[in-house]
């Protein structure tokens, strides 16, 4: 089984949940920016949660279904079509082969994310499929995609019951798809501004009181120097009390560090492993996903949660997706 | 060669990182007393990792050891009347434990690496710059920088990449007033106070003086870094012959 590339879209890369274990050795996590997503699409096509999926950035790709092809959308809403009518997502979508799946319009959110039954054929390295583009390697030959590329899918160990019925229901159409789905993505809405839930760090104290003030105060906006990388934010100037002598440690998802021009970067997926500024402060893990989606241009403020709120809230997302797991799996059973 | 230890009663700051990650802080500074420290903890976990760690990562002076809250809480936590106390309370008590056991007595060995160097030539475009700067000819600068053991404080900024300690104050220079597009994979240079690798090609702004045949990262071996934290490193001069034999003989 495979999908042929026709047009790559803006930034189409193939990402799981990341490459750990490596770290030390100065190897990037990589993974999906918005892991929620991620996983969701793998539960709805019957994979493992941490399989490789398609990561669609802003500007989706146009992709030819070269055989039968049972597949997921979640994420961000770029418009997706099968042979140019709307497909839903958040639910498992059978499509006929010889489809072309295009993505359209950016409505909300900016990273879609496809997974297909059964799994992208890629090789692992560190033990994970992910695209880390600078050491080139990982994904697909270690890059973006480009147009021509062929993605090989793996064959499904165990047959879905689900196909069954929707293979009825696709008879002569191009696609068919299950009248139950997912529908809560943590995705922006128009002209809203997002909240992102944080822990002060270490280092807050070292600030000067104006800058703890405006960071919890004032907007930021997302400046279009960002990437996969981290999010460079423009916004009230963030500045130390007094010079701080710092000696590089380690950085995680999600962390707030400031530069000496006082613009303050939220480090994401292709974040280094480590880093030499001070940092103001850690988003909570269950808010990654959700600032993943946020585009250049859109604002989001910070507020401030404590270390047992954070941490409550990552174990209510796990129940919740181990809940979700569960009903997904009775459906396509 | 082993190092000696001294700030064995010195307590670690122990402080939460998100609720995903644990800092562990053995000191302020760079120093490889501190190192010794931080090196003693990680051989630990990587002989007996945490239950529920994801992974670790050490720097100049601390340990940060990611991990998943529910792994934690499941294998550790104990009740206390129908809770569950946080991951953070749960890890650092625990961590103290280990880092007091450890301070008593464990030692470790540093493992020494040699990376041969072709100085000078097209390797390194900025060697006579780095001798004039410090009012020295080349061989001196070659003398002076293959003479020096560096400590591997910590791998970062680039898979494989050596923050390394211990260079020669005579060969300081500071960075390229410019820094070059591309530096070419296995460079050696000069960066204010620091001498570094680069093994994978990137731009930068180090003072180039020569380069090593040895791959330093290579994504299929297992580690996938040729230098690890702790790690001692010499450097030793070779001809551009034995620099070619080497590259003709190893992938």
């Amino acid at each position: 089984m495979s999908i042929k590339v026709m047009t790559p879209g803006l930034l189409t890369s193939i990402q799981d949940l990341g490459r750990s274990g490596y770290q030390k050795y100065g190897v990037i996590v990589s993974g999906g920016m918005d892991s929620y997503s991620l996983r969701l699409a793998n539960m709805l096509v019957g994979n493992e949660e941490g399989e490789a999926v398609l990561e669609i950035t802003l500007v989706g790709p146009t992709l030819l279904l070269e055989e039968d092809i049972l597949l997921a959308i979640t994420g961000g809403d770029l418009s997706p079509t099968i042979n140019g009518q709307p497909i839903p997502m958040g639910r498992p979508i059978l499509v006929k082969q010889g489809s072309v799946l295009k993505f359209g319009v950016c409505q909300s959110g900016c990273r879609a994310y496809l997974a297909v039954r059964g799994g992208y054929n890629i090789p692992e390295v560190m033990g994970s499929k992910s695209t880390y583009i600078r050491a080139g390697i990982g994904g697909y030959q270690g890059r973006a995609l480009l147009a021509g590329d062929v993605l090989l899918i793996k064959e499904p160990q165990t047959d879905l019951p689900l196909l069954v019925s929707l293979s009825k229901k696709l008879g002569s159409h191009s696609f068919a798809f299950t009248s139950w789905y997912v529908g809560k993505f943590y995705t922006s809405q128009k002209s809203q501004e997002y909240i992102i839930r944080v822990m002060p760090s270490s280092q807050f104290e070292f600030f000067t009181s104006d800058s703890r003030e405006h960071f919890f105060q004032q907007a930021f906006k997302i400046t279009t120097q960002s990437d996969r990388m981290g999010y460079r934010l423009a916004g009230p100037r963030l500045q130390l009390a007094e010079p701080l002598e710092m000696v590089s440690e380690a950085v995680a998802l999600g962390t707030i560090q400031v530069p000496p021009d006082g613009n303050p970067i939220v480090l994401l997926a292709d974040r280094q492993t480590v880093g030499g500024y001070p940092k103001i402060a850690q988003v909570a893990a269950v808010d990654n996903a959700y600032l993943a989606q946020v585009k250049p241009g859109e604002t989001i403020r910070f507020q401030e949660i404590s270390l047992a709120e954070a941490e409550g809230l990552y174990v209510a997302r796990e129940k919740e997706m181990e809940q979700l797991k569960i009903a997904i799996q009775y459906h396509l059973l | 060669m082993n190092s000696v230890i001294t700030n064995v009663g010195l307590e670690p700051k122990i402080l939460p990182f998100g609720e995903s990650a644990i800092l562990i802080e053995f000191g302020p500074g760079i120093h490889p007393e501190i190192h010794h420290r931080v090196k003693v903890l990680t051989e630990y976990l990587d002989t007996y990792p945490l239950l529920g760690m994801i992974e670790y990562v050490s720097a100049f002076s601390s340990v940060t050891i990611f991990y998943n809250p529910l792994e934690i809480k499941k294998m550790h936590g104990e009740r206390i009347e129908g809770q569950v106390p946080l991951s953070f309370n749960i890890l650092a008590p625990l961590l103290r434990e280990i880092i007091a056991k450890l301070g008593e007595g464990v030692d470790y060995t540093p493992r020494t690496v040699e990376l041969p160097v072709c100085y000078g030539e097209e390797f390194g475009p900025d060697l006579e710059y780095v001798a004039e700067y410090n009012h020295l000819t080349v061989d001196e600068v070659i003398r002076i920088h293959a003479s020096g053991q560096y400590l591997v404080y910590m791998i970062g900024f680039a898979p494989g990449f050596p923050y390394l300690g211990g260079m020669s104050e005579a060969i300081t220079t500071p960075r390229r007033q410019s820094p070059r597009m591309s530096i070419p994979a296995g460079s050696v240079g000069i960066a204010g106070m620091q001498t570094g690798v680069y093994p994978i090609a990137t731009p930068g702004g180090w003072q180039l003086i020569g380069n090593t045949p040895l791959k330093l990262f290579q994504p299929h071996n297992n580690p996938p870094s040729l230098l690890q934290s702790g790690d001692h490193i010499r450097f030793y001069p070779i001809s551009r012959k034995e620099y070619e034999a080497y590259k003709g003989g190893r992938s």
